[in-house]
Formats: C-alpha cells, sequence, structure tokens
C-alpha cells in the first residue's frame, strides 16, 4: 500500500516533459517534490502566475508572492504573472496539459466531486470546477476508501460534483486505474496489495 | 481630470448608499484594497453586496465589514478561513453566492467589457448549472453566465501615476484588473503614486481610463500562509 509520499510520487510519472500543469492543494502539492529527472514542467497557479518556485527561505517571505493555497513561494527565471481572468482563459481554453487534484468521490464514468458534503462546513469550489472543465488532462489522488472502508470509487458520486465525466487516472493508495468506457480498467497495483484487494475496495465496475 | 485624492475616506465621499454593490480585487490577504475596505467601515454603509473571491479573515480584509454586519450578500468562490462568515451564513443573516473561480473572474471582465453573458463548461452538470441556459456548440455544452457591473470597484495596485496608469506587483494582481474594470466608479489604492512619464508606457497593467479616484497609503500586507524552508548551512 502506498502512502502519501508515495501516491504522489506515482503522480509525478504523470508528468510530460515541457508541459504546463496545475496542481490542487494536498497529496497534489507533494508530487513537485518527485519531478522525475529530465522533465521540465512549468506549474500554473491560479491566482496568477505559471513558473512557480518552492517555499522561499525565512525572512525572503513575500506577502505578494503567493500560491493559490495562500502559501508564500518563490518565482523562477521563466516566471510569468497575469490576472485572475488570463488565468482562467487559459486552464478554459485548454492550454494546461493536467491538473492533478484531490478528490472525495469519483466514479466509473470520471464524474468528480471534491468541493462540498451537505449539511457540513462549505468553504466553496474555489477555482476546481474550471480546472476539471478546462484542462487536458485530469488526474485524481485519493485514497481508495474513507477511515471507515468504504469505497470512494464508486459506481456514481453521491456528493455535489466538481464536474461530470472529467477524470481520466485516478491514483490511489492501493493503485492506478483509468476511467474507460464501460468503467475502469486497472493500470496499476501498489505494493504489497493484491488485485483481490483492490477490486473488493473499488465500488465502481471494474473492466478489463 | 484630477484623480488623486488625500485619503480613502475622501476617495468614496458621494459615491457610498446602502444596498450598493461592490467588486472588490484580492485573493486571500494578497493585493486586497485594505484601506478602502477600513473607510467603507468607517463610513457604516450598510447591505452591501460584495463580489471578491474571498471574503478575508476574522479582523481583516473584508472580515472587517462581516464583523460590522455590513455585508448583506457575498458572491465568492472560496469562504474558508472566516469563522464569522460562517456563523452568519449558516444562521440566515448573510447571502452567498458560489462561483467558481474562473466563472466569477470573466464575468468580471465580462461586466467591465460590455458583454452581458458568456457560455462555459465550466459547472455543467453541477449544481452551479441549475437554473441556468444550456447551449450545446459543437458536441459539448455550455452554461450561460452573465457579467457582473457593480456601483463601485474598489482595487489595489503597486504603482500608479497621476493618469490613473496602474501596475501591480507579482501575484497581487490577481482579481484586480478585472474587478477594476467592472466597477462604474473604480477607486484604485496603491503604494506608490510616481511623476507622470516615470512609469514605461509598455510596461502598464491597467490603463487609467478604468481608474477613476486614486489614494496612496501605507499598507499592513498580511500574510495568510506564512511557509518556508531551511537555509542549507
Amino acid at each position: 500500500m502506498w502512502d502519501r509520499n508515495q501516491i504522489a510520487a506515482r503522480a509525478a510519472q504523470e508528468l510530460q516533459d515541457g508541459t504546463y500543469v496545475n496542481l490542487g492543494i494536498g497529496i497534489p502539492t507533494l508530487v513537485s517534490n518527485y519531478i522525475p529527472e529530465g522533465v521540465n514542467v512549468t506549474l500554473q497557479s491560479e491566482n496568477g502566475m505559471l513558473g512557480m518556485g518552492p517555499f522561499p527561505f525565512e525572512g525572503d517571505e513575500d506577502a505578494d508572492l503567493i500560491n493559490a493555497g495562500k502559501q508564500t513561494i518563490t518565482e523562477l527565471p521563466q516566471t510569468a504573472y497575469f490576472d485572475s481572468a488570463q488565468s482562467f482563459a487559459m486552464i478554459r481554453g485548454g492550454k494546461i496539459a493536467m491538473a492533478i487534484l484531490g478528490a472525495m468521490e469519483v466514479a466509473e464514468n470520471g464524474d468528480l466531486a471534491n468541493w462540498m458534503i451537505p449539511g457540513k462546513l462549505v468553504k466553496g469550489m474555489g477555482g476546481a470546477m474550471d480546472l476539471v472543465a478546462g484542462v487536458g488532462r485530469v488526474v485524481v489522488v485519493m485514497d481508495h476508501t474513507s477511515k471507515h472502508g468504504e469505497s470512494k470509487v464508486l459506481k456514481s458520486c453521491t456528493l455535489p460534483l466538481t464536474g461530470k465525466a472529467v477524470v481520466n487516472r485516478i491514483i490511489t493508495n492501493l493503485g492506478v486505474l483509468d476511467v474507460v468506457p464501460g468503467g475502469l480498467k486497472i493500470v496499476q497495483i501498489a505494493d504489497g496489495v493484491t488485485e483481490a484487494e483492490l477490486r473488493a475496495a473499488t465500488e465502481a465496475t471494474i473492466v478489463d | 481630470m484630477k484623480k488623486i485624492y488625500p485619503n480613502a475616506a475622501a476617495a468614496l465621499d458621494g459615491l457610498l448608499f446602502d444596498g450598493m454593490t461592490i467588486a472588490a480585487g484580492g485573493f486571500g490577504l494578497c493585493g486586497i484594497p485594505e484601506l478602502l475596505i477600513a473607510a467603507i467601515r468607517d463610513a457604516g454603509t450598510k447591505d452591501l453586496t460584495i463580489a471578491s473571491n474571498n471574503a478575508g479573515v476574522d479582523g481583516f480584509g473584508l472580515g472587517v465589514l462581516l464583523a460590522t454586519r455590513q455585508v448583506k450578500k457575498m458572491i465568492s468562490s472560496y469562504v474558508g478561513e472566516n469563522a464569522e462568515f460562517m456563523r452568519q451564513y449558516l444562521s440566515g443573516e448573510l447571502e452567498l453566492e458560489f462561483n467558481p473561480q474562473g466563472t466569477l473572474a470573466e464575468r468580471l471582465r465580462a461586466g467591465g467589457a460590455g458583454i452581458p453573458g458568456f457560455y462555459t463548461k465550466t459547472g455543467v452538470g453541477t449544481v452551479i448549472a441549475e437554473g441556468k441556459e444550456v447551449k450545446n456548440f459543437n458536441g459539448q455544452d455550455y452554461i450561460l453566465e452573465t457579467g457582473i457591473v457593480t456601483d463601485i470597484s474598489i482595487v489595489k495596485a503597486w504603482k500608479a501615476d497621476p493618469s490613473g496608469n496602474l501596475i501591480f506587483r507579482k501575484t497581487a494582481r490577481n482579481f484586480n484588473p478585472p474587478a477594476a474594470t467592472a466597477g462604474r466608479v473604480c477607486i484604485a489604492e496603491v503604494e506608490e503614486i510616481v511623476p507622470l512619464g516615470s512609469l514605461d508606457p509598455d510596461h502598464i497593467h491597467l490603463p487609467g481610463i478604468y481608474v477613476h479616484r486614486l489614494i496612496q497609503g501605507d499598507h499592513e500586507k498580511r500574510i495568510e500562509q506564512r511557509t518556508v524552508r531551511k537555509r542549507e548551512v
């Protein structure tokens, strides 16, 4: 079974050299620690930046330089800044090759729910709906099951959707699955996990 | 036309009224018009509808107008990090219209550009699409979203010249340009007003035609999430 960092490292294998990529908050942020050698990707931060650098050294924090998670960050030699309308124009316009995002639930047709639990505190969708609707490829990283052991990889989502039929690939602590016609296809099984365990933890239809 | 005012209260004089709409720039606490927000608090204007990506935090940013119950409705994409906001929202005192972040940015841009509506695939098949016209282009469904035009807009920039040309700094640009254009009157606060001719015309981020009133002042520029790495020894 993979831990958070191993999920992030596996997700980093999805990155294609020379592309522009948006990483969500949580496990997706960790992906930037595992970008393979020789792969050059430019990270977009939807608050208005291409070419996101690492956290600043202590004392170098700049209130005018934050990422979409409102964390202080740094710029790189290729960095460009722009306004929010321009930022989402490049997202909606399909210029961002891939987004790696967290999920609460994902369904076999690629439906994604990651912004709202009815009756609980609602913070908002931020840029997630624009990202899943606009980017070329959506990779979701998540735990395969809830704390109570219930599958979060479902036939259909129970929570309000972030996007309909938008997910391409799902990377969980148990393995990697692709959204294909008719259901999900197993791409890889995590170390120390059996196919039977992966299938048992998956409510969604698995096709061969 | 003189655009420079001595302070935020003077720059807002004659513009504020109960029940008005305001577009505000900023992302989180980055690039927010903190001086104009404080002046609106002091003016006591009530029943405000504010289009802003976020709602500040308790005691800073738009959070100060929530604390004084001056806000009737927020149009935002993300409102975490604000306990007073949640209290007022859950008790029904405050209306909230969630917009996807890119849809909100484009609604402001469109409003300022004289475009009353546009189609986007953002939110298709979600609660955001409920009640909205759906139109199919080339086999893909899109929903109709409307442009936003507000009574005033309040924005924060880094530098201005006396004609109102603005330059922003790093990610503090964010929603400020689209919000500026959406207001019938735009008031901008900047860190420094520089003499005419000292900004490179090729480097203006927002031309002065969008900016009607201008103030210079000191900004606290609070950091919401201070994240650092250790220096290697």
